[in-house]
């Protein structure tokens, strides 16, 4: 039976009517072999257009669609769906981008006319060559896995465990809480950070439906959507769950330091006990301690002489002799919520940290402002005096093309609160150097209001540099800010007795190894690549796998929870669907052709070619396989093809390109 | 290791003793600088912001020149190390002013093809020649001498690539490897004044009071510098700083090849140190005689 294909033409509008001579380009196709139809339409993709398609497949036309209109990534699935309306499978549907790649990018409209004809023309002959594919479902397992366990993670996995499914959340650090759990006040409420953050970490650790690992790592990721399988390292803590009440005798009586013995107060700052054996904060969660092995004097010494701990722990919890754990686990959905990590700004020279006391990060002043930190929430100098004037330096490592080219977001807002709380517990000066002031949240602009009445002095600027060599007798003694002021027009030169550096937001040092193991792309500035920046922010490209939170990009509390609201919901729809459809549209391995070479092993960004040991030969995960084709151009052999990208339907594609010449 | 050397103009006059200093230790390191025939003046720094083509023309004959040797070309001045460099940037990314030079070249009856690589001697004493070389080269021990290491601002900026531009250590490393003692100078590429000495001269004089304030602070002996406008502005004008600002400095200002010379052990007057303005004294004099 001969072929019968339909052509319809979009005009986009104008975004392609404009350009391309739709009348004439509608009679060439007319023209072209197999083509029984060509239909134009204003926009193909409302509801009318797709109807005209539909309907002519239902009345039996035509057996083969070409829609000339923008780029699949579009509206592919669009015209797909109105073909298997009309009854005929979705995968004798293709499309000619005459858009994207023809009108939008062509001045000369002679030109975008012959070139939409040759695009057409290649397509009609491709839809000659289309085959029919089914459809694949797979069951997904209700269970979640969150990685990460901040406020993000926290969010996500409460979410879903509220929904009654069940959920794992791996936390790298021995507790859950991430950076929150080390702020004080949070901006713009100045609301106690631990107060509306560990009752949603003790719901974590309580909740019957929440299993928690921390201290753990992801160590592998296989599987697909629905049916991942998780590997985890448990890491040893040396004091055994179980038992351990976390009394806190064992810390108490330990006689080893995790910080400068001689240190000063802005090296020995800390959340908790700054002992070997310590809980990270005293609100963790789990409650239990964990042995830092580096400074353990058990450890250090190789006759393991102290044993202090284990001789004051009552219960016994105390073991030396733990060994690292690997928990394997299956699940149908990954949450990555992994964070960041703030820049180090010892890098930027010119700022001194590292070098010069009294220069310290934002991160560091936010521990120092902690009540139960090792200050006790008390803003203090190096060497424990009071200070008498701040500085807080803004764009620390953002917004600068030598380190990061993106604003991080929450600087220029938590800048805006230490200076509120210096202003609160200390008669200091207070001076924030900044470009531009963004406070783009709810209740933020108001709250630089405030700010402004408070008497904080204002610079607009950039830091030059900060240093300690004076220039006059005010000087001495002092951190020098050379700072041009923008608005004054002049170079001024401001001694201080403390500089905060706002530092920015960057992915977190593990999170390409994480990217990797999920098949989710990292970014050019490092954060996880989202399936589109606007409609799909949580999804990946990888299916089964979401992101929350600042692995992302940069964002601030109220941002974070939202995302992760937004992922555990695309998870749960994901599981009350209970099955899921995926690729049809995969790549095979001809098994008497296959050398097994195992180069395609090595080429697949999903990791879905393994190699068959008992056959010898590649063989594609037909749930994991994307049909990207890079194993099918990579194949050395030929022994590999792509259904719906076959050899010989691209050819007859070029050729029809060329039909014109 | 075969160069060719193109001296500038103040080797030759002022920093003599620069060119003094190099010519006793380049045959020991195994360094053969070639001086370019018939160079001229690179154009100074000041004189691209007057007249662009006329200087990057100027400064462009001399690398015309060098280019039939197929070496690199090496100069110990941090302002012709700048300007050569710069020449060379506009020569190779921007076509318009390749053209333009193009043309000027031509009319000299030369051409250049943009292949020369400019280098400052401190990058062929450390990279090439290396710090392990020169450790072993060594015949006097500077130990207790506390040198501070001052680049000036040309050497590293824009970036050049052979350094830090905010915390160079060619010279910390030098200092180290010649067994002196390297002390804290945050100040090491801060702006000596340059030639604003001959037209503001009271903010040059000030600019090279911090300097000198800063290395007597942190307990130098001697600066060690690789600059001839360096050197000048805080050796010759030292006695002019101390009448304005009421102090008594009285650190020599030496160059980095005239503490190399005296680690290896090279007669001081075949360094020029007798021609400095600061003269060696104190400290520094007992431990140069002792060692």
């Amino acid at each position: 039976m001969a072929v019968r294909i339909g052509v319809y033409i979009c005009h986009c509008g104008t975004n392609i009517a404009g350009k391309v001579d739709i009348a004439k380009v509608v009679e060439f196709a007319k023209g072209l072999e197999n083509v029984s139809l060509v239909k134009d339409y204003k926009f193909m993709c409302s509801d009318p257009g797709q109807a005209l398609l539909q309907k002519d497949v239902e009345d039996g036309l035509i057996d083969r669609v070409v829609v000339a209109s923008c780029s699949p990534l579009m509206h592919e699935n669009t015209f797909r769906k109105a073909t298997e309306r009309g009854g005929l499978n979705p995968y004798l549907f293709t499309m000619a981008n005459i858009r994207e790649q023809c009108s939008w990018v062509h001045i000369d409209s002679g030109q975008t006319t012959d070139k939409a004809k040759d695009l057409i023309a290649a397509a009609v002959r491709r839809a000659f060559l289309l085959e029919p594919l089914t459809k694949r479902e797979v069951p997904i397992n209700p269970r979640t896995v969150v990685i990460g366990g901040g406020i993000a993670g926290i969010q996500a996995a409460l979410d879903l465990a509220e929904a009654g499914k069940k959920v794992v959340l791996v936390e790298r650090e021995p507790s859950i809480g991430g950076h929150m759990s080390k702020f004080d006040k949070t901006f713009p409420t100045l609301d106690c950070s631990a107060c509306i953050l560990t009752p949603r970490m003790v719901s974590v650790g309580q909740h019957a439906n929440i299993e928690l690992m921390t201290y753990s790592e992801v160590e592998e990721v296989s599987g697909f959507v629905g049916n991942f399988n998780i590997r985890v390292r448990k890491k040893a803590r040396y004091v055994d769950s179980e038992l351990c009440n976390g009394c806190g005798a064992c810390w108490e009586k330990c006689p080893g330091t995790r910080v400068p013995r001689k240190g000063n107060v802005h090296e020995k700052l800390s959340l908790g006990p700054t002992t070997p054996i310590y809980m990270p904060f005293m609100q963790a969660v789990p409650a239990i301690p964990v042995i830092d092995t580096e400074t353990c004097l058990y450890f250090k010494d190789d006759k393991h002489a102290c044993g202090l701990c284990a001789k004051e722990c009552e219960r016994g919890a105390i073991d030396y002799e733990m060994k690292d754990e690997i928990v394997e686990f299956e699940v149908g959905n990954i949450i990555i919520a992994t964070g960041f990590q703030t820049f180090d700004p010892s890098v930027i020279k010119r700022y001194g940290y590292g070098e010069i006391e009294n220069v310290m990060t934002a991160l560091e002043f936010e521990i120092m402002n902690c009540a139960s930190g090792s200050t006790g929430g008390k803003i203090l100098k190096a060497d424990g005096g009071v200070p008498g004037s701040i500085g807080i330096i803004h764009c620390v490592g953002s917004r600068d093309k030598h380190y990061h080219d993106y604003c991080s977001r929450v600087c220029c807002m938590y800048s805006l609160k230490y200076s509120h709380l210096i202003k609160e517990k200390t008669d200091a000066e207070v001076y924030e150097f900044y470009i531009d002031m963004r406070c783009f949240g709810k209740g933020y602009e108001e709250f630089y209001d405030r700010l402004l009445t408070e008497d904080v002095r204002f610079v607009r600027g950039k830091v030059a540099e900060v240093t300690d060599v004076p220039t006059c007798k005010a000087e001495e003694g002092k951190l020098i800010v050379k700072v041009e002021d923008t608005l004054i027009g002049n170079v001024r030169r401001i001694p201080l007795d403390m500089v905060i550096l706002s530092t920015g937001l960057e992915g977190h040092a593990t999170l390409r190894e994480i990217a990797k193991k999920c098949s989710v792309s990292v970014g050019q500035d490092g954060f996880l690549i989202e399936k589109h920046p606007k409609l799909g922010p949580v999804s990946t490209a990888t299916d089964g796998v979401f992101i929350a939170g600042a692995c992302q990009s940069p964002k601030d509390i109220p941002d974070t929870v939202a995302q992760a609201s937004a992922a555990s919901s695309a998870v749960l729809s994901m599981i009350t669907r209970e099955k899921i459809e995926i690729e049809s549209a995969t790549a095979e391995v001809d098994e008497d052709k296959c050398s097994g070479c195992k180069l395609c092993n090595t080429l697949c960004p999903y990791l879905a070619v393994k190699f068959d040991e008992e056959k010898g030969v590649s063989v594609v995960n037909q749930a994991l396989c994307k049909g990207c084709g890079t194993c099918v151009a990579g194949c050395p052999s030929g022994a590999i093809s792509a259904k719906h990208f076959e050899d010989r339907q691209i050819f007859a594609e070029i050729e029809g390109i060329f039909s014109g010449l | 290791m075969k160069y060719t050397y193109y001296p500038g103009c103040s080797v030759r006059a002022t920093a003599n003793i620069y060119q003094d200093s190099i010519d006793a230790i380049a045959p020991a390191l195994g360094v053969e600088l070639e001086e370019l025939d018939d160079w001229n003046c690179c154009g100074a720094t000041a004189y691209m912001s007057v007249r662009e083509l006329m200087s990057f023309a100027i400064s462009a004959r001399n690398l015309a020149l060098a280019e039939k040797y197929h070496r690199d070309l090496v100069t110990p001045c941090s302002a012709c190390y700048l300007v050569l460099n710069k020449t060379n940037h506009y020569f190779n990314d921007y076509p318009e002013m390749r053209k333009k030079l193009g043309q000027a070249l031509e009319a000299g009856g030369l051409s250049y093809s943009g292949n020369i690589n400019v280098r400052h001697i401190l990058d062929v004493v450390i990279n090439d020649v290396g710090t392990e070389k020169i450790a072993s080269l060594v015949k006097k021990k500077l130990k207790g001498l506390k040198v501070a290491p001052y680049y000036g601002c040309q050497i590293v900026r824009p970036e050049m690539g052979f350094d830090d531009p905010d915390d160079p250590k060619s010279m910390d490393i030098l200092i180290d490897a010649l067994g002196a003692e390297t002390v804290k100078y945050s100040l090491k590429t801060k702006c000596c004044g340059a030639s604003l000495m001959g037209t503001e001269e009271k903010m040059a004089l000030k600019l090279c009071r911090e300097l000198l304030a800063d290395a007597e602070r942190n307990g130098a002996h001697c600066i060690i510098t690789l600059c001839p406008l360096c050197q000048m502005n805080l050796d010759i004008y030292q006695s002019k700083v101390n009448s304005l600002f009421k102090t008594k400095f009285k650190i020599p200002v030496i160059y980095f090849t005239q503490l190399i010379g005296l680690a290896m052990g090279v007669k001081p007057e075949k360094l020029g140190m007798k021609r400095l303005g600061v003269k060696v004294s104190g400290e520094m004099k007992r431990i140069i005689e002792g060692a």
